[in-house]
Formats: C-alpha cells, structure tokens, sequence
C-alpha cells in the first residue's frame, strides 16, 4: 500500500508539470493581444504597454515565459494577475467558497442518487423507476446555462424563496439554490449507474447466497448489494468533481459568486494568462488528489481490489 | 472492514461538510444594517489609482472618495469644487488656487504638492499609468517618456529624461501653477477628469513611488473614506468623513457591490437586494418597465456608435460613395427595435451631451432616402458587396445584420456582417490595412468638450481614427478651435470642423447612447450622468 502511494505520488508530480505546461501553452497560443484584452476596446497607450510587456515578460519566447512562470511556482509565488493582484491572494478569497459550493452540490446530487437510485433498482419498473427516469431525461437535456438563470428567475425572483445571487461571504441557505443547480449536472449519471449497479447485484451469485442464507431483507440489500454497488458510483462522484468545476463557471457567473469558476471566466475573457495558468494549476491538483482519494476508497470498498 | 465502518466514514463525512459549510455562515453582508446607506451595483474596478482609472466602474468608487478641482454644471460648464479659482490669462499658464480647509480622510491637509506630486506619478511614462495621456498637453510631458530603442524588446528602453513635469510649479501651500505646451481653452473642463485628483503624503513610499497596498486602502480628499479595505470582487464600503468641508451627501454610507454578470446584478435589483443599477442589461430590457414601473429611467450619456470607412481602399475613397450608404440605413428602425428605445439615432459627429452639439448637423445625409441613395451611389460607382466588420464579444451582430439587411433593400448591393472574435483582432487586421471593409466602433467622451471627440475620432493623428481619415483643413480648424480664446470662440472653430465631416462622411454616425438604470423602492432621487455614475450628491434614501 505504501509502496503503491509513492508510486502514485510521483506520478502525480509529472502529471501536475505535463498539464501545467500543456494548459501555459494554450494560454500561450490563444493570447493574441493580452493587453489589447485587458483594456476592451479603447487604445493602449504605448507606455502602458511597455510597462506591463516588460512586467510580465511578454515579448521573451513562450519558452522563456514558462521558465519564469515554474520558477515562480516552485519558490511559491505565483505571480500577479494581468489587473496587477497577487494570485495568491486572489485564490485564498476565491477557493473557500466554491468548495462549499461544491460540498453542498456533491452531499445534495449524492444524497439524492442514492437514495432514488437504489430505490429504482430494487423496484424496476414501477411507476416511481419510470418517473426517476423520465426526471433524469430532463435534467440531463438541459444545459446548464439554461437551468442557472431559469431557477433563478422561477426560485429566486418570482416565488422569492431564496436570494437571486450569494455573494463572497453567503451562508448556506443563500448556497442552497447554486447547489441545486450545480448538483443537477451529475445528480442524473449518478442516478441511473447506482440504479443499474443495484439491479445487477441484484442479481449477483452472493445475494443469492445471502437470500438462502436466511438474511432479512435489510441486511441483504444494505450491506450485500449496496457496498459492491457504490464502487461505481464513488468513481463517478470522483470524476464528477471536474464535472462540478466546469459548471461552477457558468453557476458561479449567474449567482455573482466571486469563486474559482468566476476567476477562470474573467481570467479567459481578458486572456490573462498567469491568473488562468494559476487557478488551472490548482485545479490539477485537486483533480489528482481526489482520484488518489477514489482509487484508495476502491480498497476500503472491495477487499478482493489490494494494491501492492 | 465491517460495513458498519463504511457508514461511519459517510457520517464523518458529511459532518465535515456541514462544519466547512457552517463555519462561515454567519458572515453574510452587513449591508442591511447600516441606517440611511444604499447599495450601488458595479462591476470590479480594475484599479483605483486616480492616474490609472480609466473605466466606469473604478471612476465611480472614486467619485465618493475624492473631490475634484471642478464639476459640471448643467450645461456640461465647468464649475470650481475643490479649488478656489482656476485662471489664466492666456489660456497657456493656468494658476489653481485650493480651497482651505480641506483636508484627505487620513487629516492631511489638501495642498499644492499633493496635486503636483500626483500628476507627476501619472504622467511619468514607466509607471504605465492608464490615464497618463491625460497629462499630455502639460509643459515637459515628452521628458517623461522613452523610447523602446529596437521597437519592440529585447533591449530595454532607457529611464526618462526628467521625473518631473516641467509645467507644474508650487508657488504657496495653495496655488499652484500648470504651464501647457500649447493654449488650450478648455483646460478647465479636462482637469475635471478624474486622473486629476490629488494624492495624499501617505500615499508615497518614496517620492514618485507608491506604497504598497496604498490602492486596496485608498485615502481620498472627498465625502467618503473607505470603510476597510477594497474587498475584490464583492464589494467596496465607503462611509462619511465627519465635517467634511465641501458639498456633503445626503446618504451616510454607499456600498459599491460588484457584480461581474448584469443579469446577476438585475436579478438584486428585481428582488430589492441591490439599489440601483446604472446599465439594465438588453435582455432584461422588454421587462423592466413591468418590474420596476416608474423606477426604470433613462437619461441621456455620452457614448456615440459608428461605423468607420476604411478611406484607404479604393471603393470608399470617394465621399459620394460614403454619402450614399448613410442615407440608405434607416436609424430610427434600428435603434426602435434592436435597441427597443434604449439609444437614440445619431445625425450629428459629436454627441448632443457636449457644448456646440447642433441636432441634425448631419443634415440630408443622415436622412434615410434609400430612392436618392441609389441613384447617388449607381453614379459614383460603390462596390457591389459591402462587409461590416464587427467584435463577436460584444453583442454587436443582430444590429449589424440588421443594418446590412437595410443596405441590400435600399441599394440593391450584397451586404454580409463579418466577427472578428475580439476588438484587437479588429484593430489588428485595420492597422495592416487588410480589406475588411466598414468597421464597427464606438466612443465615450473623456470630458465634456467637442474637441473629445472631434480630435480623437476624425483627425489625422488622432488616437481612434482607425479609418485613416485626413483633412488637413479639418486638422487645422480643430486645433484653431483648441487655442481660441473663449470657449464660445473655440465652439465656432469646432462647429466649422464638423461641417467638413458632413461633406466628407468618414463615418456613418448612428446611435447615441442613453443610461438606462433602475433603482429600488428604498432609494429616491438617483440620477445619472454623462459618464454612467451615479451622482453620489443627490441621491437619499426614500422617506415614506
């Protein structure tokens, strides 16, 4: 086991470089004009241009750049944004309130699932697994970008349940909408892997087994059927965190919550590299954190999965 | 492991997301319970150095925190604030003398230095300051330039020659002098700006150096200091300064809230979160007289759209050609439906907020005559297909397709809208002078004279004349009006200029812009200006 965490540790130092680089440098090719950018759509003034050029290195190699921009990483500075604000501190404000936006999201969408999912599974067929799938058809058609304004607009502003937007300090019942709306992004995939996973075990050799065993019901589905079935889904929910980031921009956006999503859009909007490359980096490593995180779960769930 | 553990872990879990969820939940907004304050939506400032505030939304905050040398009257007239008098008797060496008793939020008193220490930093080219041309006209403003010796990198470009402005001099704690490179008659209306506010001794940690972390806790000489420091991306509280001297507000303090979506920011408005909001988004438009009723206004602001012929190709050299296209688009229509009455049709090259503004000025070539349009340009030879090249980012394609659909029925020529994906890539593509046919621009005026946007738009060197237009009659009737004597005399000069542009057409005028903002039950009297700020004198909280 420890051997396997070195191991999977180191991989994730080169990972971390090869996505870092991979991301500076498509930064780095679609940055026509940065400065251009920054400003929208009034001229530069040439002064302007040579003192932020010279600060940020703008007119060495893309080589070059990146060298200052590893440099910087492993002395732990990273750098300021295009605005001139330290990214360090931009972050620090920036991560507190989206991982409460997506712990919220996760606890809701995985609540939600499994209960619904385990349900569908052992009753298929019925009119509550026909209704659950017809639910997920929807959430799933409905892009994002179209569901964040609409609850806003039905929620928010015309029934007046909960605050339209939260704001950088918003407490949990102000989350609670953006939650819903963020959790419905992978509330539905979640739904129907537990719901197949469940009706597959269902059927599997040992439920067999415990059923003649004489086992109540409970105990056959709670412990039997459920552990093996949310292997699969603790994968998902792993790989979902990505999933939540990416709808966190558009989330984020409509509910003015000033988080990672917000930075990322401002920072691709006004082609500010050194802030995309810095939030993107971070969000590499909570990418390879919590798959570290999943694998090792795969353990605790499965004894037959040992890693050497 | 027991399955029991398994349920252990899901508890321990989910107990540590409701800690990481709780712990801050009571640190929402204290807006609310500030008595007599309001709430103002804006988006986050990029900086809040005066000489570096370029935008609305930095020069919004800035108006509650400093005190300028002038404001505008109602005629757009500039009218002495923090200084006591402004003179000159050549219209070259101004001399400013400051009220007394003022002094910056920190108790600094307001003197000479404070101005001259500030307007150095800002004109002093390394310091990349945004606003820095605004020090241009100012005796010895090239000294503080250099030159990048190769164009562009490797080799760094020396230290200027002087730090210092040559044409401002102390002559007591109050007055001060500002010499001009050359006569200008409204000096006075450009020192309004706000790249000219003073800053205080505590701003520097060196002379000419600005200390760290001066601009998240700005000290200002005005009604409001800062309550706390800047807090990015959420909000920026401002409180009253106790017996301040000048004009004092009716409210006690203003929290600019940020907001990076508009609609995000309408939603606050609707729901009585959020005060006013200065610029209602276009899609919010169609109901925003339905949920605000009475609260939905407009007023007008200086903005002017336009479209740019290129003057250098060949199709569109001949004026007769430019002439016919502007009388073959119907303004009103499109301003009526694209804009729903949110901007107005432009007919005039300067916008209606300044001085010397005559409606119509345009005259029959702004009337939309598509019969006489086609004969004109059938007789002048206009190119049979016309593109309009646009910024994809900002929002400007159904008004273009809308425009050229107007040009194919009244001229019978093929008209195709083409995005670039930013307004760079526009600018890219016109300075190397690719075929990319009209081009869409836009202006905001810097401060209320003529000569903004005269100089700027439609002079041969001016700093948006993309289109490479050039009259050198126009050229010299702009800068006779820049060194008139009186104002009145300078409008005359500029009223002149514009008449060539009638003649000439560089540009198809087509909308002035209007604020359209909103305010809440809670808050009374909110106006605003010119420049999309509200005016922080005249709004109160609404007594019932």
């Amino acid at each position: 086991m420890f051997r396997y965490l070195v191991r999977r540790l180191l991989q994730m130092v080169l990972t971390f470089f090869g996505a870092t680089f991979i991301v500076y440098a498509l930064t780095f090719a679609n940055a026509d004009d940065p400065i251009q950018a920054l400003v929208g759509e009034r001229p530069v003034s040439e002064n302007v241009r040579r003192a932020l050029t010279e600060r940020y290195h703008l007119d060495d190699p893309f080589l070059v750049q990146y060298w200052y921009y590893v440099k910087g990483l492993l002395t732990g500075d990273l750098g300021r944004s295009l605005t001139g604000r330290k990214i360090s501190e931009m972050m620090a404000q920036a991560w507190p309130v989206t991982i409460k936006l997506a712990l919220i999201a996760i606890v809701i969408s995985a609540t939600v699932a499994l209960i619904a999912g385990v349900v569908s599974g052992i009753r298929r067929g019925s009119i509550f697994d026909n209704v659950t799938l017809v639910l997920t058809l929807i959430v799933l058609a409905l892009p994002i970008v179209v569901l964040a304004p609409l609850a806003q607009l039905v929620f928010g502003i015309q029934l007046g349940w909960f605050p339209p937007t939260a704001g950088r300090n918003p407490s949990v019942y102000a989350l609670l909408l953006p939650a819903f709306v963020l959790g419905s992004l992978v509330v539905a995939t979640q739904l129907r892997v537990t719901r197949a996973s469940v009706a597959e075990n269902l059927r599997a050799d040992y439920v067999r087994t415990a059923r003649a065993k004489g086992l109540a019901r409970r105990r056959v589905i709670g412990v039997h059927v459920l552990r093996n079935s949310l292997i699969p889904v603790i994968t998902l929910i792993g790989v979902d965190i990505g999933a939540l980031m990416s709808g966190a921009i558009v989330t984020e956006g409509v509910f003015n919550i000033p988080g990672v999503g917000f930075n990322l859009l401002r920072g691709i909007r006004t082609e500010d590299g050194p802030l995309v490359v810095g939030f993107v980096s971070v969000l590499v490593i909570v990418f390879l954190v919590v798959n570290l995180i999943v694998d090792l779960l795969y353990a605790a769930l499965d004894p037959r999965i040992r890693y050497e | 492991m027991p399955a029991r553990s398994l349920w252990k872990m899901a508890a321990s879990g989910a107990a540590v997301v409701l800690v990481a969820a709780g712990c801050s939940s009571d640190g929402t907004e204290d807006t609310e319970t500030l008595p007599n304050s309001v709430v103002i939506g804006i988006a986050e400032p990029q900086h809040l150095i005066p000489s570096n505030t370029t935008e609305t939304n930095g020069s919004q905050v800035l108006t509650s925190l400093f005190y300028p040398l002038v404001k505008f009257d109602a005629k757009n007239e500039p009218v002495e604030v923090a200084a006591d008098s402004i003179t000159s008797p050549d219209n070259k060496v101004w001399t400013v003398k400051l009220k007394d008793g003022f002094t910056f939020s920190n108790g600094e008193p307001v003197i000479a230095d404070n101005y001259i220490d500030a307007w150095n930093y800002g004109a002093y080219g390394p310091n990349g300051q945004g606003a820095s041309y605004f020090f241009e006209r100012i005796d010895g403003y090239a000294d503080l330039q250099s030159k990048d010796p190769d164009g562009d990198g490797p080799e760094k470009a020396p230290a200027p020659k002087s730090k210092t402005l040559r044409g401002l001099k102390k002559v007591d704690a109050r007055t001060f002098t500002i010499t001009l490179s050359a006569p200008f008659a409204g000096w006075k209306s450009v020192i309004g700006y706000t790249a000219f506010y003073p800053l205080p001794k505590a701003a520097f940690s060196a002379p000419g150096v600005i200390k760290e972390g001066f601009e998240e806790a700005i000290i200002g000489n005005g009604p409001f200091k800062l309550k706390g420091k800047w807090e990015h991306d959420s909000q920026i509280q401002v409180e009253k300064v106790a017996d301040f001297k000048g004009a004092v507000p009716k409210v006690d303090a203003i929290t600019w809230k940020i907001y990076q979506d508009t609609q995000a920011e309408y939603a606050d408005l609707v729901t009585g979160n959020l005060d006013v909001q200065t610029q209602i988004p276009i899609e919010s438009l169609g109901k925003a007289s339905s949920d605000l009723g009475d609260r939905f206004q407009k007023s007008p602001n200086s903005a002017f759209a336009f479209v740019g012929f290129p003057t250098f190709q060949k199709e569109f050299a001949k004026p007769e050609v430019r002439r016919a296209l502007s009388m073959a688009i119907n303004r009103q229509e499109m301003t009526d439906q694209i804009f729903q009455g949110s901007q107005s049709p432009a007919t005039s090259f300067v916008s209606p907020v300044v001085a010397g503004f005559r409606p119509d000025s345009c005259g029959a070539n702004c009337e939309y005559n598509p019969v006489k349009a086609k004969q004109q340009y059938v007789a002048a030879g206009g190119p049979s297909s016309i593109e309009i090249t646009y910024n994809a980012d900002g929002g400007h394609k159904a008004w273009v397709d809308a425009m050229c659909n107007q040009i194919k029925s009244s001229l019978g020529v093929n008209c195709t809208g083409s995005a670039e994906p930013k307004f760079a890539d526009m600018l890219t593509k016109v300075e190397k002078k690719q075929p990319v046919g009209l081009i869409r621009l836009g202006w905001i005026m810097d401060y209320p004279l003529m000569e903004n946007y005269l100089g700027p738009l439609y002079s041969t060197n001016g700093s948006s004349n993309y289109y490479g237009y050039s009259n050198p009659a126009f050229d010299s009737l702009v800068a006779e009006g820049s060194a008139a004597k009186t104002n009145a005399e300078a409008i005359k000069k500029w009223q002149q200029a514009e008449d060539i542009l009638v003649q000439d057409m560089p540009v198809l005028p087509l909308r002035f812009g209007q604020n359209v903002f909103g305010f809440s039950e809670k808050v009374d009297n909110v106006t605003v200006d010119l420049f999309q700020r509200v005016d922080i004198y005249k709004i109160e909280v609404a007594t019932f």
